[in-house]
């Protein structure tokens, strides 16, 4: 039955029934980029009417994680004694130097892991050595997280820690929607952090700002039924938030998971790159577990950030610009020679334009 | 690492006191921690991010989605075209 959400007749069927209900443009953010490589990569943009303009959001946690603390990772891999630990898509990242890759390169004991499970399990095969993972994410991989430091406590591993580089998505929409210069009008509510935190949280948003949302999932068919879930509340004038995805999300969410989350982090304000502070939009490790965290256990001090002068990836997370409106876009900047994190990152918006616009 | 994948549980273990458990995802078998999904069964679909399920895969829910959606008119004419 799920692959009846990759169903080509149903995906024509809902995009004719958002051509026949469009009477006026409409610009939906989308703020999650594993969504926006999903839509370049099934052609949704170019399939859709002209009047809805897809906006792509700040939604790459590699994205936006700071300067600053690619630079710490970077210093801290580039110790004798560690093993630095990562998503596989952080290690392209620029920092302001270089990146984990030419760590690793150098000889740096730099790893890819799928989950901080396996780094909670690297520290225990390699007790003389230090194992720092980098914790980077939203609300979606803030649960793996979280219960990396609770097993790695729970066992008396003590040479494990985080670097971490939370954020979350409400605090984020605030940013956006309160900016002079927005233009988003309804969102598409990311479906996997709604799986964790449930969407009660948007309704306030909603309301303040006057957007609708549709909590909307992956598949070619979610992202169509929530755009056309969108557009019907923004073509009525409804100021509501509806659960396209209801397969997987439910109104409350998943409270063990938030409760695993809500037991190891709380919040704190939070340095996005390319976009600024924003106030209470991250998290960070509790007391509890402060033996636990990299940036503390490694006081790496100096760090004297320096950002590309060309890369606008800043504008590209706020929705401002498009990533083919960069002059560097294809020709400076490719993935195989990143200028900015939005080209590295496999929910980068510039590497979704990269790898999949048809013109 | 941030785009969940649905996957098939195949096994379910406790490791250390946690609820672990192995995941066909399309033929690439992964662990994954289960301990936020204590309903899940073998054979249900789970989300996976970073190794970590965070959400069981309702099929009554995806029932009622398809069938709401078999009442929209332009979808009867597209299959009908
Ligand atoms: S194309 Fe490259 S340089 Fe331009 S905004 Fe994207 S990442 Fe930055």
């Amino acid at each position: 039955m799920l692959d009846r959400f990759r169903d080509k007749d149903l995906v024509q069927g809902a995009l004719a029934e958002i051509r026949k209900i469009t009477t006026r443009p409409w610009a939906i953010m989308e703020i999650c980029g594993g969504q926006t490589h999903a839509i370049m990569q099934y052609g949704l943009n170019d399939l859709l009417p002209k009047q809805i303009e897809l906006i792509h959001g700040p939604g790459c946690p590699v994205c936006v994680t700071s300067l600053e603390l690619v630079d710490k990772a970077i210093a801290i891999a580039s110790r004798e004694n560690v093993i630095f630990t990562s998503y596989g898509d952080m290690l392209r990242v620029p920092g302001s130097q270089q990146d984990l890759f030419s760590v690793k390169a150098a000889g740096g004991d730099v790893r890819v892991v799928y989950s901080a499970i396996e780094a909670v399990r690297i520290a225990e095969k390699n007790p003389d050595k230090e194992v720092v993972f980098f914790g980077i994410g939203f609300e979606t991989t803030a649960p793996a997280n979280a219960i990396s430091v609770v097993k790695a406590k729970r066992q008396g591993i003590r040479n494990y820690s985080m670097l971490v580089s939370h954020v979350c998505v409400p605090p984020a929409m605030h940013a956006i929607l309160g900016s002079p210069n927005n233009r988003v009008q309804g969102f598409l509510a990311a479906g996997h952090v709604c799986a964790v935190m449930g969407y009660e949280d948007y309704k306030p948003i909603a309301q303040q700002y006057g957007v609708p949302m549709a909590v909307t999932g992956f598949e070619p068919l979610d992202l169509t039924l929530g755009i056309l879930d969108t557009v019907r509340m923004l073509e009525k004038g409804e100021v509501k938030i509806v659960n396209s995805y209801s397969r997987a999300v439910t109104r409350e969410g998943n409270r063990i998971a938030q409760q695993i989350i809500a037991d190891v982090f709380e919040p704190c304000d939070r340095q996005w790159r390319g976009i600024g502070l924003i106030p209470m939009s991250g998290w960070k490790l509790k007391s509890d577990y402060v033996d636990y965290d990299a940036e503390l256990k490694f006081q790496v001090q100096d760090i004297q950030t320096k950002e590309s002068e060309v890369c606008i990836s800043g504008q590209i997370l706020q929705g401002l610009k498009k990533p083919n409106q960069c002059p560097a876009f294809g020709t400076l900047c490719t993935p195989q020679n990143p200028l900015g994190a939005t080209m590295v990152s496999s929910e980068g918006a510039c590497s979704a334009y990269y790898r999949y616009a048809r013109d | 690492m941030c785009l969940g994948i649905p996957g098939k549980i195949i096994e379910i273990t406790t490791q250390e006191g946690t609820r672990m458990g192995k995941i066909d995802f399309d033929g690439v078998e992964l662990e994954v921690c289960l301990e936020a999904t204590p309903e899940a069964k073998l054979g249900d679909y789970v989300i996976v991010h970073a190794g970590f399920a965070i959400s069981t895969m309702s099929e009554s829910e995806a029932k009622e989605t398809l069938d709401l959606l078999a009442q929209i008119e332009s979808l009867q004419e597209e299959s009908e075209s």
